[in-house]
């Protein structure tokens, strides 16, 4: 039974403010201020106490994954905080369009809404055509700078990862990290975003010039379901856990996703023996953005970082491991990012992942025995998220693996 | 002197333990600490700095250790970690070592390549498990081991979830299985849970060694260890040090890692440890004496009249309720005034229980009262009810809902908490519209909150009492009881009071059943008239977090935990004919009965009988799904689609080449319970020969149980395993599994995908089973709304056998048909099926599920229950084409959930059909179908029905869905 929703139209975009939740920190800060620059008043929610945990368990089905109780928890949370004004506020949720669950939380947050706020609007912010409102399309020029957004952000994010576990000077990384968050803001707004040789040569020597000791902490991947990997308020601040017990994160980039999202078209064409318009787009915007990639790869490498993946790598380390038309949730990604990450000398991996998620059952626990026989050093510690797995419980495993780092290193 | 300390902090007790210069043991302690954590260890730190006055290295380790180790600054090792010190030192030939712990399990693989694992977010096989078991036999854990050596037989217990464990045990002990026996079961339970669950495919061999509390106290637990794993003395290793051992290892971690403290240095560090404010907490239950008082005052109001046995005269009312732990006994007079009552355990007899009350109550009464009606309501209704001649038996919910309804004639809401079930009834125009229960993942009850009691050293009122006028509650979460156990050890740990913690655990129970059970948005929900009852809210720190979570008052009757058998006193009364039936005084004097149980033979779900001879030679049998084993007749039994659709898949495999290519195993399984005959014709025309695997038994899942690797799967997926296992012992040269993002389109929905896990099983399957290789396992990734590209692709994997194209182009078209054939044949099935029912005015269930719904296994034998209680059983698939889909609230992608969405919408036009929605534990996509179906029924005036199945099931409880659905019909 459909009910009528509220849809955004074009006279919101100046009456409305839009919220959106805060997946990436760093990556999300400047999407954000490109969409602002693009003439929407958005705005990065981040109320992170207990009571968007309680919002959630109330609004959505407790047996659905703990990324869509944490999403629309916090909407709920804010919109009942009194911050807001509430028929001027429209919320913003992602929309993957796959055979996975999540393509279903926009309309579990309309659930969520019907009662209290039918006149909210969602908007649903998808690359695959699943559902449009008038009032929110993606002109060329906001998808260029969403694009440079996710260039920057996975620059930044491999930097800043590179460089705080070793700054002698503590707080430098992050002050760095809040400078060029500013210059490439002032430079959304001012113009300039889009020179990324530029941009790229001061994010760059910036965090070269911070002050660091010796690199020889042990690394840890963290991989997973794309909203608990990233998101701190979901995965209890996993990075932040890993640097104080003296470990060095790494994170893969987002661009990976976004490649991933984008070879799955092209892959299913090769798997099923078809092609169309989807399949021949695809395949050339994939051309394109992996070259602007690499680019960016090798400017990374000359400064003496490690540089990011190479998606070519990670779809051959896939077809070792599992079969790329595996495309559900994070699907065969996670399965390659663990095979790169144990293969480029990070052994040690945290596997994110909501309890019982559905495609990690295969993904990510289904295959983790596959990887250790591939690399029998990886030490793989596969960690549960929902509302009430405490601390303690995953710190304790997370600790053990660490404990296996040290001894290892003995060795 | 110097001196290296390992303290284990784990989540009930200390332990310490000292080393001399030269590594030597010369000092070790365990005590429990009752959550007092940090006095505790101060304790045994004194003590130790008393006895050896000197400089210390120390080091902290055990769960509960680590926030006390940073908080201190003191260094910390981890637990597993530790004890692999200790091994080195202490047992340097150690293949492999088994830790229990309480709410930890780990295994250690030390030779052949090291590894690591512990339990992940279940806690099936832990301490707190057979804890949780022993408190269920109402024996402490001491009497469980002592009675598990007397053993003689062994039952099959779910081990996986104390929830699950408890469905499977409470029958065993209704059917009279012994203490003695069950117990070994449990313990066997958790050597299951470990070998399969926890080593997953690794083999624990060589010496090994046993470690942590439950390994070391109990005797029963360490021999089915050494049977199971076929280990001899010498192998199997216990050692002395075992409570002690982690400590042990913390001592070698601090003599090689630990600076040099003096005993003030740590002592002050313990005591300014600055505790982490992680402790989230809410407003007091009560923030004066006065306003408890007045709470109390409100709640006596909602008393029953009572009256004098011993000196009233007349008619009177009997009222049973059966429970099955308990046993609820009311006699009412003519004007509705309490006569008596009575509530006991019953031991799994209720039987014994109810006709020695009677004995006694037939005296008090003597000429003076005559009970002229009765009725009886439970798990024990039937037994009773022919036992005792019972005049009338009723569904619980009917009997608590008439009981409500005296109490608060606009009731629109019930909910009874017991020890171990939760139930809720909404009520809609006067009739029960929607039933839920608990689940595993939604536990928490009275039970809960006595285990907590017990385990923190309080009898359970004083502990309970203790929340009322707590400071500051701690949040404790609602997950499973677990969860909150951790939960609890994180309070504690930072410092929460008592007080505070069962204010908490108080809270939880209710937020559990509010947001778990009943899933309620908001309070508003639930209604406006509420009926509380069951024992767990006498409890007044549970009934006030009630109102509280709710922001309302509700009605607690002063007979909160007998509503059941007042209800039944109530409907008797009302239906009375002036006689009654139950059996009399003289009746009673010679009445006994023999008991015996069977294993019904009639068919594979192998029910277990439970067989009662009176001495005046009647029978009851109970324990039976459907009426077979009653001695019915097959044309007596009502027909059902299931049965034609099993033996459509199963009997009918065609194989007509007489020298085959090569014979081909196709696993009955997920997907190819709807594919099958499609798969069958395909490789028949190849010229290949069709083996498919056996039908599934609990066995088939043990059988392959080793190999799987994520615990939290569906039950459906894990059978997979086991019917791989078995078409290889068949002999197939290979097995045939393809991988199919996409299922076919069967239009109208937004998308046709198949489930993560139906979709890619096989890729896990070829991941985690040794077994398969490239030869014996043919997975190609295939869609079928591409018969071209499927071709080409069979031809591609089958090249080997010789297969080409053009043969292949041609099978598949002649597959498609035969799929097409079986989908038909389903329709045509369920059409006949319809006109039957409406011939005969009966009305019809639509069970709605999966095609694998169809796998005896998963489905439990539920539509011949369905079929005992009068309805004509047919499937989402025999109506599903009748309709268009409906407009839906969320996006519809998946092939065979769209067919669910297609049913529902044909159920809601039709008068005469209910469907009942089948959902699979741990499926994340039913938490969205769910909902919808619903909304589709509901938008329509229809009750929706849903039973949740497992690898074990609750018979009892859906029989009490399906019968107050039947109730709410009519």
């Amino acid at each position: 039974m459909e009910k009528q929703h509220a849809k955004f139209t074009k006279e919101m975009r100046s009456t409305h403010k839009i919220l959106i939740p805060d997946m990436l920190p760093i990556h999300l800060k400047l999407l954000a201020a490109v969409m602002r620059k693009n003439g929407y008043n958005v705005e990065l929610l981040q109320n992170s106490s207990r009571a968007v945990i309680d919002e959630g368990l109330k609004n959505v089905h407790n047996d659905t994954c703990y990324p869509a109780l944490l999403v629309i928890g916090q909407f709920m949370d804010a919109l009942k905080s009194g911050n807001y004004d509430l028929d001027k506020t429209a919320l913003m949720i992602t929309q993957t369009g796959g055979g996975c669950r999540a393509s279903n939380y926009i309309h579990l947050l309309r659930k969520a809404l019907e009662a209290e706020y039918p006149q909210i609007p969602v908007i649903s912010f998808n690359f695959s055509n699943t559902e449009s409102s008038d009032g929110f399309k993606f002109t060329l020029s906001m998808v260029f700078g969403m694009l440079n957004a996710v260039f920057y952000g996975d620059l930044m994010m491999a930097l800043y990862n590179q460089c705080k576990p070793y700054e002698k000077n503590e707080g430098e990384s992050d002050k760095v990290l809040d400078d060029c968050q500013a210059m490439l803001a002032d430079k959304i707004v001012n113009g300039g975003f889009g020179k990324r040789n530029k941009n790229y040569k001061y994010i760059l020597n910036a965090f070269s010039k911070i002050e660091r000791t010796e690199r020889n902490k042990p690394r840890v991947g963290i991989v997973g379901e794309i909203y608990v990997k990233y998101s701190p308020l979901a995965n209890n601040n996993l990075e932040k856990f890993l640097l104080k017990e003296g470990c060095e994160p790494v994170v893969p980039g987002l661009m990976d996703y976004l490649l991933y999202c984008i070879i799955n078209n092209v892959n299913d064409g090769k798997l099923y023996g078809f092609k169309n318009k989807m399949t021949r787009l695809s395949a050339i915007l994939y051309k394109i953005l992996i070259k602007m990639y690499r680019k960016l790869v090798k400017r990374v490498e000359q400064y003496g970082f490690n540089g990011m993946h190479d998606f070519e790598e990670l779809r051959k380390e896939a077809d070792e491991l599992i079969n790329q038309g595996v495309k559900m949730g994070e699907g065969w990604l996670i399965t390659a990012e663990m095979g790169c990450l144990a293969s480029s000398g990070t052994e040690n991996i945290v596997c994110t992942q909501p309890f019982g998620c559905l495609p990690n059952h295969i993904v990510a626990k289904g295959m983790s025995r596959r990887v250790k026989e591939k690399y029998p050093d990886a030490n793989i510690v596969a960690i549960d998220y929902d509302p009430s797995a405490t601390n303690v419980n995953q710190e304790n495993r997370l600790k053990l693996m660490i404990a296996n780092i040290k001894d290892n290193a003995k060795l | 002197m110097k001196y290296s300390i390992g303290v284990d902090v784990g989540s009930t007790t200390v332990k310490s333990v000292v080393l001399s210069e030269d590594y030597e043991i010369i000092y070790s302690v365990y005590t429990r600490h009752f959550s007092k954590v940090r006095e505790a260890v101060l304790e045994q730190l004194k003590k130790i700095f008393e006895k050896y006055e000197g400089e210390y290295k120390i080091s902290i380790t055990g769960s509960a250790g680590l926030g006390l180790s940073s908080a201190s600054e003191l260094p910390f090792v981890q637990e597993v970690y530790s004890a692999s010190l200790a091994i080195k030192n202490l047992y340097p030939d150690a293949d492999c070592a088994v830790e229990l712990g309480g709410e930890d399990a780990k295994i250690l693989f030390l030779t052949g390549g090291t590894e690591q694992r512990m339990n992940g977010s279940c806690a099936g096989g832990t301490g707190a498990f057979i804890d949780q078991m022993a408190t269920l036999l109402k024996v402490s854990g001491d009497e469980l081991d002592w009675l598990a050596l007397k053993a003689e037989k062994k039952y099959p217990i779910a081990s996986r979830c104390g929830v699950f464990a408890k469905s499977d045990i409470q029958p065993l002990l209704n059917q009279g299985a012994s203490l003695p026996d069950v117990s070994a079961s449990i313990f066997q339970a958790v050597v299951d849970q470990t070998v399969a669950g926890l080593a997953q495919g690794r083999k624990i061999e060589g010496k090994v060694l046993f470690l942590g509390g439950p390994l070391h106290f109990y005797k029963a637990l360490q021999n089915a260890f050494k049977e199971t794993l076929q280990l001899d003395d010498e192998h199997a290793v216990f050692p002395e040090l075992a409570p002690c051992f982690m400590a042990y290892g913390s001592a070698v971690y601090a003599s090689k890692n630990s600076d040099f403290y003096s005993h003030e240095e740590i002592i002050n560090k313990i005591e300014n440890a600055k505790q982490a404010s992680g402790v989230i907490s809410f407003n007091p239950l009560f923030d004066t004496e006065d306003e408890y008082e007045a709470f109390l005052e409100r709640h006596s109001k909602a008393d029953v009249e009572r009256a004098d046995i011993a000196s009233y005269e007349g008619n009177a009312y009997l009222g049973v309720d059966a429970g099955s732990t308990t046993t609820k006994i009311v006699l009412l007079s003519e004007d509705r005034k309490l006569l008596f009552s009575h509530y006991t355990e019953n031991s799994g007899k209720p039987l014994d229980v109810v006709s020695l009350k009677l004995r006694e109550l037939y005296d008090i009464m003597g000429d003076r009262i005559k009970i002229v009606a009765s009725a009886v309501t439970g798990y024990g209704e039937e037994l009773l009810k022919s036992g005792l001649k019972i005049d009338f038996g009723i569904v619980e919910t009917v009997a608590h809902f008439t009981a409500a309804l005296s109490f608060c004639p606009d009731v629109d809401f019930i909910i009874d908490i017991g020890g171990q079930d939760i139930k809720c009834f909404k009520i809609k125009n006067k009739a029960i519209d929607n039933i839920m229960l608990n689940e595993a993942c939604s536990s928490g009850c009275g039970s809960f909150i006595q285990t907590f009691a017990n385990a923190l050293g309080y009898p359970v009122d004083k502990f309970s009492k203790l929340g009322l006028f707590a400071k500051n509650p701690v949040e404790l979460g609602s997950r499973c009881t677990v969860f909150m156990n951790s939960a609890v050890k994180q309070a504690q740990k930072d410092g929460a009071s008592i007080e505070d913690i069962s204010a908490g655990i108080s809270s939880s129970v209710v937020k559990n059943a509010i947001y778990k059970v009943i899933r309620a948005k908001s309070p508003d929900e639930l209604g406006k008239h509420i009926v509380v009852q069951g024992g767990t809210f006498l409890n007044d720190a549970v009934l006030r977090s009630f109102e509280r979570e709710l922001g309302i008052n509700v009605i607690r009757p002063s007979i909160s935990g007998l509503m059941g058998a007042y209800g039944a006193a109530l409907y008797a009364m009302k239906k009375s004919k002036g006689v009654s039936t139950l059996i009399t005084k003289q009746e009673l004097e010679d009445f006994s009965y023999k008991s015996a149980t069977v294993t019904c033979k009639g068919c594979t779900a192998h029910c277990s009988l439970n067989v009662l001879t009176f001495a005046d030679g009647r029978r009851l049998v109970s324990g039976n799904r459907c009426e077979k084993g009653l001695g019915k007749k097959e044309s007596e039994i009502l027909p059902d689609i299931f049965a034609f659709k099993y033996s459509y898949l199963t009997d009918n495999i065609i194989n007509t080449n007489e020298n085959p290519r090569a014979t081909v195993g196709l696993p009955l399984c997920l997907g190819y319970y709807d594919q099958m005959p499609m798969w069958n014709v395909i490789f028949n025309e190849l010229g290949f020969k069709t083996v498919i695997s056996d039908m599934s038994t609990r066995k088939t899942f043990v059988y392959g149980q080793h190999t799987i690797p994520s615990d939290t799967v569906c039950y459906p997926a894990k059978l997979a395993h086991g019917h791989i296992l078995n078409l290889l012992d068949k002999g197939v040269d290979f097995v045939f599994y393809p991988c199919e993002s996409y299922n076919i389109d069967e239009g109208d929905s937004d998308n046709h995908y198949n489930c993560p896990v139906v979709a890619y099983y096989p890729e896990l399957l070829k991941a985690n089973m040794s077994v398969l290789n490239e030869d014996n396992f043919i997975y190609p990734y295939i869609d079928l709304n591409r018969p071209d590209n499927v071709s080409s692709l069979l031809a591609i994997s089958l090249a080997k056998y010789g297969v080409t194209l053009k043969e292949a182009k041609r099978a598949v078209a002649k597959g498609y048909e035969a799929l097409e054939k079986y989908h038909k044949a389903i329709e045509e099935n369920g059409k006949e099926l319809i006109e039957y029912a409406r011939e005969r005015n009966l009305p019809i269930a639509v069970l709605a599920g999966r095609p694998y719904h169809l796998d005896p296994e998963i489905n439990h034998g539920v539509q011949k229950l369905i079929s005992a209680l009068g309805m004509v059983t047919i499937s989402e698939d025999a109506i599903s084409n009748l309709t268009k889909p409906p407009k839906l609230n969320v996006l519809n992608q998946w092939t065979f959930h769209s067919r669910m969405y297609r049913a529902a919408a044909y159920v809601a036009e039709q008068k005469d059909m209910h469907l009942v929605q089948l959902v699979s534990f741990g499926c994340g996509i039913d938490a969205i179908t769910t909902d919808e179906i619903r909304d589709i029924l509901e938008k329509n005036g229809k009750i929706y029905t849903q039973l949740k199945i497992d690898e074990i099931s609750n018979l009892g409880a859906i029989k009490i869905r399906l019968r107050s659905l039947l109730a709410a019909i009519e």
